[in-house]
């Protein structure tokens, strides 16, 4: 074929390119699910949904609270599974039981490599260190 | 017909390598800015738009320059701009993205863009500013590209080709009257405050607009050798001169109003471009320049004999770009800020930030302009 | 197995049929949905919040410090030198704050005088007319607020503002708080920010933190209750508005 070399080449950088997630962690750890340090039963009764329901939901979660409490003014939210009432506001809800934003918040989103930019603008809890 | 775009001369591939480097010089000024924020801008709590929304301003006028052309040939059928049509066209692509490139620049939160689009606010003129300026530059890419494609093939261009192209008329006067409601509806800064704000802007842009096409048609005619057609050029510097003393007689309205009426509200924002205020002076000197130089460009447009001269001509059209650009590109954003609410001045100059993100941008449409310029002149070459 | 068109455009359409309203109800489930939220019941209600600050009770300019402190530091409000301010609550003279009541020949009581400059939270506000997604809005109960999460920096509502009340975070501001309230979050860089009228505190059955530092100076209450101290008071006094013929009837009103 016409510029057989170059077109080889270039097929051969292509997927060198796109398969580069593959082989480029050949030999390394596989992935763990992260060990996420929860806050001790006599500060955190209880949270605002069951654990399996925040570990899908909470972004979708805090999304919908951040248009109730600014945008509607509601600001009491009633749990789906327990009927229990809590401020929507993750510096004075969330983050009141989850006081360590490296041990539990960002051990997951470090592991998935995503950086929401939550606390740009509200306060993490300063870390004991 | 992209292909037309990279075959070209030693000078051609210098010319854009030039603009290659301004663009990463503007780039990486960019990177700055969005990692420290706007705070690299000299733009202040009073002074909340500078150097960015004033190009956008300008550039949405040479835009909608590209009417000029497009409506006497398609709508009237003024068959001897029939050649120069789809570089009007073209340079209005090139300044669209412009303008959009320089609402990016200025945003402070620029990955929430699309912010307009997901919550779309009707009683928002800057809705519809987005709207309506993206509307126009798919306008133009469509029928710009449609007729050259047509006259590449050597057959008439498709009918439908001259519904949009008059559909892109109404359009062109509602970008810059739209972008002109920007300012022209806020209460409290009454430089703004002024119905024939839009009339100014249309007549501004009528006139800066075809004059920049001209000096880089003057351009490629050199380096291409493409005729553009002695007539052609005429009607052009005629409908560049009537638009011009339209922009300067507007002016002169506002400066009744203000100056007869005697409230202060009207008179400070021009007494600070013209005289300074508390102190403050720093756009004076180019105030009077531009007043200068907009009363010269009019003495050597209105006269046939210097206007068809073309040194003079060429001249002529230099200083009233530059007079059009003072005014619109520097005075008009920042004036209205100046006094501010509360009766005291705060200055602005733009910062070495905004100046080389703003060049990186020229450079952009520069290089946009020159590529599509490229194929038309080459595909009306080869045609001819 | 034998099957003509019309048989299988049957069976498809019932089966998409099907698809759909699975599909729908698991794409519902998105939906907001409002019946697990409610407002807070110590909430302070009304129809139009309004303030009117009696500026005859302040007698120098130190005296609204504790004004501006408190609601400065509740707010996490970022102390910024130079022409990059940020300010929510402030202070400045007569011919200032009132620039459309020019007198050469006012009382010298009057020229000494400090006064408090805030968002006017505006019955027809021209910010949220000009703002393109929303982020500055007017709530049900009168007050002109902000999302922080919508907006974008174009900074348009801060050129239509005429009271210039609204500041632009240029930079970080949090290099720039010197004490942060947990209770409360900051503002990131390339957002608008001003005087929310305290709607996180009114949602607690609180005073905004101005009212309360002022200790009477300020009164703050429903516009559209006749009953109400703050409606006494306008009719009781003479007071003005900032600018009151631009049309965005101001929600603050100054005792003279």
């Amino acid at each position: 074929m016409f510029d057989g070399g170059k077109i080889i080449a270039g097929i051969i950088v292509f997927v060198g390119l796109m398969t580069f997630p593959f082989w480029y962690n050949v030999g390394q750890a596989a992935y763990k699910t992260p060990e996420l340090q929860l806050p001790p039963k006599d500060v955190a009764t209880q949270c605002v949904e069951s654990a399996e329901y925040m570990r899908a939901e909470h972004m979708q979660l805090l999304n919908n609270w951040r248009d109730w409490v600014v945008r509607d003014a509601n600001r009491v939210y009633t749990s789906k599974q327990n009927g229990a009432h809590f401020e929507m506001s993750l510096q004075k809800s969330c983050m009141k039981c989850h006081t360590s934003k490296e041990q539990f918040c960002d051990k997951c989103h470090t592991a998935a490599a995503v950086a929401p930019y939550c606390w740009d603008c509200h306060i993490a809890p300063q870390e004991v260190k | 017909m992209l292909e037309y775009a990279l075959k070209g001369d030693k000078k051609y591939w210098m010319w854009i390598g030039f603009l290659g480097l301004l663009i990463c010089i503007g780039a990486y000024n960019y990177l700055q800015q969005f990692q420290e924020g706007l705070v690299l801008t000299n733009m202040s709590r009073d002074v909340s738009w500078g150097f960015y929304v004033a190009q956008l301003t300008y550039l949405v006028g040479v835009a909608a320059s590209g009417v000029m052309l497009v409506l006497p040939y398609y709508l009237h059928d003024y068959k001897k701009f029939g050649n120069l049509v789809v570089f009007g066209e073209f340079m209005a692509i090139g300044a669209i993205v412009m303008c959009l490139l320089f609402v990016v620049v200025d945003l402070g939160q620029p990955l929430r863009m699309l912010n307009v689009v997901l919550h779309p606010t009707l009683n928002s003129v800057l809705f519809w500013d987005a709207t309506v300026l993206n509307g126009y530059m798919i306008l133009n890419i469509v029928v710009g590209w449609a007729s050259l494609e047509a006259q590449k093939k050597g057959v008439p261009y498709a009918k439908w080709v001259k519904i949009l192209a008059i559909v892109s008329v109404p359009f062109a006067f509602s970008i810059h009257t739209v972008t002109a409601f920007l300012y022209a509806g806020i209460p409290g800064r009454h430089f703004w405050l002024t119905a024939i704000l839009a009339a100014r802007f249309l007549s501004s842009a009528f006139c800066a607009g075809p004059a920049i096409m001209l000096l880089a048609l003057f351009a490629m005619e050199k380096t291409t050798k493409f005729e553009l057609g002695k007539e052609a050029v005429q009607t052009l510097t005629r409908i560049i001169a009537y638009a011009m003393v339209f922009n300067v007689f507007f002016f002169g309205l506002e400066l009744f109003t203000a100056f007869y009426s005697q409230i202060p509200g009207h008179m400070h924002s021009i007494v600070y471009l013209f005289s300074g205020l508390e102190g403050h002076h720093a756009m004076v000197p180019y105030f009077w320049a531009a007043a200068f130089m907009a009363i010269l460009s009019l003495c050597l447009l209105i006269p046939s004999t210097t206007r068809n001269c073309k040194p003079v001509l060429i001249f002529a059209l230099i200083i009233l770009i530059a007079a059009t650009w003072i005014d619109k590109g520097m005075g008009l954003v920042v004036a209205g800020f100046i006094p501010n609410m509360f009766e005291g001045v705060t200055e602005y100059m733009p910062s070495s930030t905004e100046l080389l993100i703003s060049m990186g941008i020229y450079a952009i449409g520069t290089l946009i302009v020159t590529v599509l310029w490229k194929i038309a002149v080459s595909v009306k070459q080869e045609a001819a | 197995m034998k099957t003509n068109r019309r048989h299988f455009l049957k069976v498809a359409g019932v089966t998409a049929l099907g698809l759909a309203a699975g599909a729908g109800t698991a794409a519902a489930s998105y939906l907001p949905h409002y019946d697990h939220v409610t407002p807070n019941h110590d909430h302070l209600v009304a129809g139009r919040w309004g303030m009117a600050i009696d500026t005859r009770k302040f007698h120098s300019k130190e005296d609204f410090l504790p004004l501006v402190q408190a609601c400065h530091k509740d707010h996490n409000v970022p102390t910024i030198p130079g022409k990059q301010e940020v300010k929510w609550l402030w202070t400045d003279s007569f011919h200032h704050s009132f620039p459309t009541e020019p007198n050469e020949f006012l009382s010298e009581d009057i020229h000494h005088r400090s006064f408090l400059l805030m968002c006017n939270h505006c019955k027809n506000p021209p910010c949220v007319r000009v703002c393109p997604t929303q982020a500055t809005y007017k709530r049900a109960d009168g007050i002109v607020i902000m999302d922080m999460h919508r907006c974008i920096g174009c900074r348009f509502c801060m050129a239509g503002c005429p009271y210039g009340s609204r500041s632009f975070n240029f930079q970080d501001p949090r290099p720039f708080i010197a004490e942060q309230n947990k209770e409360y979050p900051t503002r990131m860089k390339g957002v608008v920010e001003k005087c929310n009228f305290c709607a996180e505190r009114l949602a607690e059955g609180k005073l905004p933190a101005c009212v309360e530092a002022s200790e009477g100076k300020l009164i703050f209450g429903d516009l559209e209750n006749p009953e109400s101290e703050i409606r006494q008071a306008l009719a009781e006094n003479y007071t003005i508005r900032r600018k009151p013929d631009l049309g965005t009837d101001p929600s603050v009103f100054y005792i003279i």
